[in-house]
């Protein structure tokens, strides 16, 4: 069973969102996603300014085997990326809602519940999907 | 549902995750691939290679009969036990599977195929066979574990039969030896000394569980990749195929022209193409970055096998290039340009890295 913690926020393409107190959010993908791609070996984020839009192709994460693009959940403007993946990418796979964190971004407008997945709601996705 | 071997069931105790390849459910890493690929690289790692082809071709005129099959030459073999590497090519040069074909006896030549293209090759081997009076017979009882590492030779031969030891343990480089239904022999196909060991399926699984008590690491396709890619060794399907010959896959070597008289499918056409345009190369990533295969060399030419290089800690590559002499090019990743600079594959042997980074 993957791990899908309670505070968190999900994608149906397995980023999870973490709201912080300012209004900014954090960006990685989830224990069952990083289980899915094996070993991490190269991991490229965004540059911090970079606008993004909801849905667009962001960051790459490659494991030995595959690349795969990691999408932004919402719009927004970059604010911080995780520049330690850069010469430790398998912390996406030790710690993939801790130290593995993907980028920071400011949304153009407050999170809403809506297009995000609740625990309940990933955990019922990850079944489905399996 | 793909094919299964007579190890299926113990991979899936063990947890790996199972992958098709060739039409089979073979385990692609337990856990971890990187882990694997270092367990062979420092100690002892063990494959399920079950699905290549173990193929006995018997007849008075057997010899003769592979010395026109095959592109490498058979006549070489004059020690029972020797193993040679070899390409089977089409009439138009391309190749149909490379193999590993044992001289066992003046009668008796033993093939292992490809799992992947092992349905093709009987068939060709069976076309040809008939005009020389040789029979072809295809295993469908056997397994094979290649068990590769440092230390593979030494904790094999701890859980070997006793009856088989002494033979396995003279073994040298590049020899089997056939013992009632079990064919030992040291070769492999990650750089690193060991044996693969050919036995009856129903002896698979506690051979296998064994090697594992003797701290043998199960290792999956993942691994054997990485492995093989560093070692500087081909994939059929992707660095040769029917539509590529030897001598633009980096096999020239593997191609005997002489003697001058020995007629071999393909020679004709390779004959032609002796002084060819392509060559293949080795890769090794400038940046940070993973190559893979089909993507695009600038000024020209194609990745064939791209990986992750876990002993290097760098990207590195199998390329299709022309013979330009070339010590860099760019490989377009993500539409830019990345440097990568061109070296001799292999990239790896016996646990040392061979280029310098």
């Amino acid at each position: 069973m993957s791990n899908v913690p309670n505070d968190l926020r999900y994608t149906k393409s397995h980023e999870w969102v973490r709201a912080a107190s300012d209004g900014s959010i954090e960006v990685g993908i989830s224990d069952h996603a990083q289980s899915s791609l094996g070993d991490l070996v190269f991991v490229e984020v965004p540059e911090v300014g970079r606008v993004l839009r909801a849905g667009e192709a962001c960051a790459v994460v490659e494991s030995v085997k595959a690349a795969s693009d990691v999408y932004s959940p919402v719009n927004g403007r970059v604010t911080a990326s995780n520049a330690a993946l850069a010469t430790q990418p398998e912390l996406l796979n030790h710690e993939p809602y801790t130290g593995g964190w993907l980028f920071r971004l400011q949304p153009d407008a407050p999170l809403e519940g809506g297009a995000l997945m609740s625990p309940a709601d990933y955990t019922k996705y990850l079944a489905e999907e399996a | 549902m793909g094919l299964k071997t007579a190890l299926y069931d113990t991979h899936v105790e063990q947890g790996a995750k199972i992958v098709d390849f060739g039409g089979w459910d073979m385990p692609l890493h337990y856990g971890s691939q990187i882990e694997e690929h270092h367990a062979v690289r420092r100690d002892a790692g063990m494959f399920d290679v079950s699905h290549m082809g173990v193929v006995d071709v018997r007849g008075v005129r057997v010899r003769e009969f592979l010395q026109n099959l095959l592109a490498n030459d058979v006549g070489r073999l004059r020690t029972p036990g020797k193993a040679l590497y070899s390409c089977m090519l089409l009439p138009s040069g391309g190749v149909i599977d490379d193999l590993i074909v044992y001289f066992l006896s003046d009668t008796w030549f033993r093939l292992v195929v490809n799992a992947g293209t092992r349905n093709k090759d009987l068939l060709w081997i069976r076309r040809h066979a008939a005009a020389f009076g040789v029979t072809v017979l295809e295993h469908h009882d056997l397994a094979m574990i290649a068990v590769q590492g440092p230390n593979a030779r030494e904790k094999t031969l701890a859980v070997l039969p006793g009856a088989l030891r002494p033979a396995a343990s003279d073994l040298k480089p590049f020899f089997g030896v056939a013992l009632e239904s079990w064919f030992i022999a040291r070769t492999g196909y990650t750089g690193e000394d060991g044996f693969e060991v050919t036995l009856p399926a129903g002896a698979a699984a506690a051979t296998w569980t064994a090697l594992a008590a003797h701290g043998v690491q199960p290792a999956g396709l993942g691994a054997r990749d990485t492995l093989r890619l560093e070692a500087g060794m081909n994939l059929y399907g992707n660095d040769m195929d029917e539509d590529h010959h030897p001598l633009e896959s980096g096999l020239a070597w593997t191609v005997a022209f002489l003697p001058k008289e020995r007629e071999f499918i393909g020679r004709q056409a390779l004959e032609g193409l002796r002084d060819g345009g392509l060559e293949l190369v080795g890769l090794v990533l400038e940046d940070r970055g993973v190559l893979r295969s089909h993507q695009k060399i600038l000024p020209s030419g194609e990745v064939t096998s791209g990986t992750f290089s876990p002993t290097l800690n760098r990207s590195i590559a199998l390329a299709r290039v022309p013979r330009t002499g070339l010590s860099r090019v760019h490989v377009e990743i993500r539409g830019k340009p990345h440097a990568a600079s061109i070296v001799k594959p292999p990239f790896v042997r016996h646990g040392k890295a061979l280029i310098s980074l």
